[in-house]
């Protein structure tokens, strides 16, 4: 059985492989088919593009991609300057912002979340907000924060916040509000005082969902904090992006995105060690 | 001294609002009253939607009554307590803790002042009682169905209730481990002279268990039928129970109500003076000669 497995494993690792090598080769033919004649250019924008004008195609082959990739995670922490840090420094700020917007939206939102899983009262006076509140794009906040807060870093640290909040809210309320009846009858018959019932019973009980509720949380964190940089510059990844761009360099604009799908996997697969572990077999 | 009325249920009634709007409200059961002497086996028979499930979860204190008065040890009763313990028919283990954990977390929770080691020395006497070997750090999805039961009332009988609850407690068991559970159960309530109060729908299961077995009619508005009064020896045991002259008597006076009798109840009644307060006591026997359980028994001979 576990050869079987193991042998499907192989199989699907060298697919992955060649469909990587296939990709790598259709990427290169297309560079190469428009490394051709630039067609006819203003003359002044001309100057102003400097090497692509000259017959050079724009978009980077993968050998350049590469080598920058390999560049960055050579060097990843020189600092040079505001506009010039190391693409493991600008990494490090989004994942900091992530963090501490998504530990406070666990603060908030389980104990919340808990409240109106175990009161169908408290849900249904606060159902309207959460449903009005949840379809909010976090980046519509931001002017708000802004303006509030008055410090563009402790803003987008809110708008991650305000996204992560939601969906965990969602899962703990109805993983609480799920906990199979006869677990709470038991926990009664024994007398157990309503504090002790939540931390022992209903907690391990609801954690699966709660855990499910964190993974999509970390996951839309994630995609929020590129377009938040963007908006408020300064550091992080989102903001390298969108300075690469301004410089025209695609190669590092495509590095960068190699970097962000990364870390979002690395993200990712944390929670789901951590979903194992609260994991239980019925 | 042996208390006649350790548990008392006072005019029992239970009223659910109807399913439909508007509907009218569904009695399952009203007018209920018997009474479970001390260290006694009260077995209560009769068909799904008779309100079983629903009579023991008051008993436990999980339900409300809509009327009347349950009196436990002299004391009236509205709540759960860990006087009252329950073996749910799922077995209910938390899947999340192992053997040992689920029934610490029992211990635990009703003598609170004691050591960790302490606990699980206790919690180990009652795994070792109902029979686990082997089984303390497992989780209960790696049980069988069986083992999960005995889990579940080794739960119930660490907290050392003055009462234990069984609802269908080996219903979903096949028959070799229903057996052999059963008369293990059988066994740990006689040396500890528990009180039972036991849900079930397997006569079988009733007359080597019970002492005196209640059978219910059908729902809706069920009421006590009977109380039949175990006429085989005290000291029955599974393997020779069924070779006793008085067996087949119990066992077909129970068959009857339960094909025939728990339907045709309002029509029986009118014809009897039937008082919910005194239901009939039966004792059905080989032998017309038997002592005479009371007054009000009905000897009742197939030979």
């Amino acid at each position: 059985m576990s050869s079987i497995l193991s042998n499907e494993k192989i199989k699907a690792f060298l697919l992955s492989i060649l469909i990587f090598v296939v990709f790598v080769l259709l990427w290169q033919a297309i560079v190469s088919s428009l490394g051709g004649e630039a067609p006819e250019m203003d003359p002044e924008y001309a100057a102003l593009m400097g090497a692509t004008a000259k017959g050079a195609s724009a978009i980077p082959s993968p050998g350049d991609v590469g080598s920058e990739i390999w560049g960055h995670i050579a060097d990843p922490f020189y600092d040079a300057g505001p506009n010039d840090k190391g693409v493991g420094i600008q990494l490090a700020y989004s994942v900091g912002r992530v963090s501490i917007g998504f530990g406070f939206a666990i603060v908030v939102a389980i104990p919340l979340g808990f409240l109106i899983g175990m009161s169908p009262l408290i849900y249904r006076a606060l159902d309207p907000f959460i449903q009005i509140m949840k379809p909010i794009s976090p980046l519509a906040w931001m002017p708000l924060a802004l303006y509030t807060i008055k410090d563009s870093g402790i803003s987008s640290i809110f708008v991650i916040f305000i996204c992560s909040v939601w969906p965990m809210l969602l899962n703990t309320a109805f993983g609480v509000s799920t906990v199979r009846k006869e677990w709470i009858n038991v926990s009664k018959t024994l007398e157990v005082k309503p504090f002790r019932q939540a931390l022992t019973v209903i907690l391990p009980a609801a954690a699966p969902t709660i855990m499910t509720g964190m993974r999509i949380a970390i996951g839309i964190a994630w995609l929020v904090i590129v377009a938040a940089e963007m908006l408020v510059g300064g550091t992080g990844i989102g903001y390298f992006v969108w300075n690469e761009w301004n410089n025209l360099s695609i190669t590092n604009v495509i590095a960068a995105i190699f970097f962000i799908g990364m870390i979002g996997m690395l993200l990712d697969q944390v929670l789901a060690q951590i979903s194992r572990l609260v994991a239980y077999e019925d | 001294m042996i208390d006649e009325k350790y548990i008392s249920t006072q005019g029992l009634s239970r009223v659910f609002p109807s399913p439909e709007k508007l509907g009218e409200p569904v009695t399952v059961f009203s007018d209920i009253w018997f009474n479970v002497k001390q260290g006694e086996f009260v077995c209560l028979i009769g068909h799904s939607g008779c309100g079983k499930t629903t009579l023991l979860n008051i008993l436990a204190g999980l339900d409300q009554a809509s009327d009347g008065y349950i009196i436990v040890d002299g004391k009236e009763q509205n709540k759960p307590s860990l006087d009252r313990a329950v073996v749910f028919q799922s077995h209910a283990l938390m899947p999340w803790m192992t053997v040992m954990q689920n029934i610490s977390y029992a211990v635990k929770s009703k003598f609170k002042s004691w050591s960790k080691a302490k606990i699980e020395a206790h919690a180990q006497k009652y795994i070792d009682l109902v029979g686990l070997k082997n089984a303390n750090n497992k989780k209960p999805s790696q049980l069988s169905g069986g083992m999960k039961q005995r889990v579940g009332i080794a739960r119930a009988l660490s907290v050392q209730p003055k009462i234990l609850l069984l609802d269908e407690p080996f219903s979903a068991l096949d028959a070799l481990t229903r057996g052999n559970l059963q008369e293990e159960l059988l066994n740990i309530c006689r040396q500890t002279k528990q009180t039972v109060f036991m849900i079930t729908h397997d006569i079988d299961e009733a007359i080597l268990l019970a002492n005196r077995v209640i059978l219910m009619t059908n729902g809706p508005n069920a009421k006590i039928r009977e109380i039949v009064q175990n006429t085989l020896p005290d000291d029955r045991c599974r393997n020779t129970v069924h070779r006793h002259p008085n067996y087949y008597p119990m066992r077909n006076h129970l068959m009857d109500f339960l094909v025939a009798r728990s339907e045709t109840f309002a029509e029986e009644i009118s014809r009897s003076d039937y008082d919910p307060k005194n239901p009939p006591i039966v004792a059905p026997s080989a032998n017309l000669e038997t002592e005479m359980e009371s007054e009000n028994t009905t000897h009742i001979s197939l030979v």
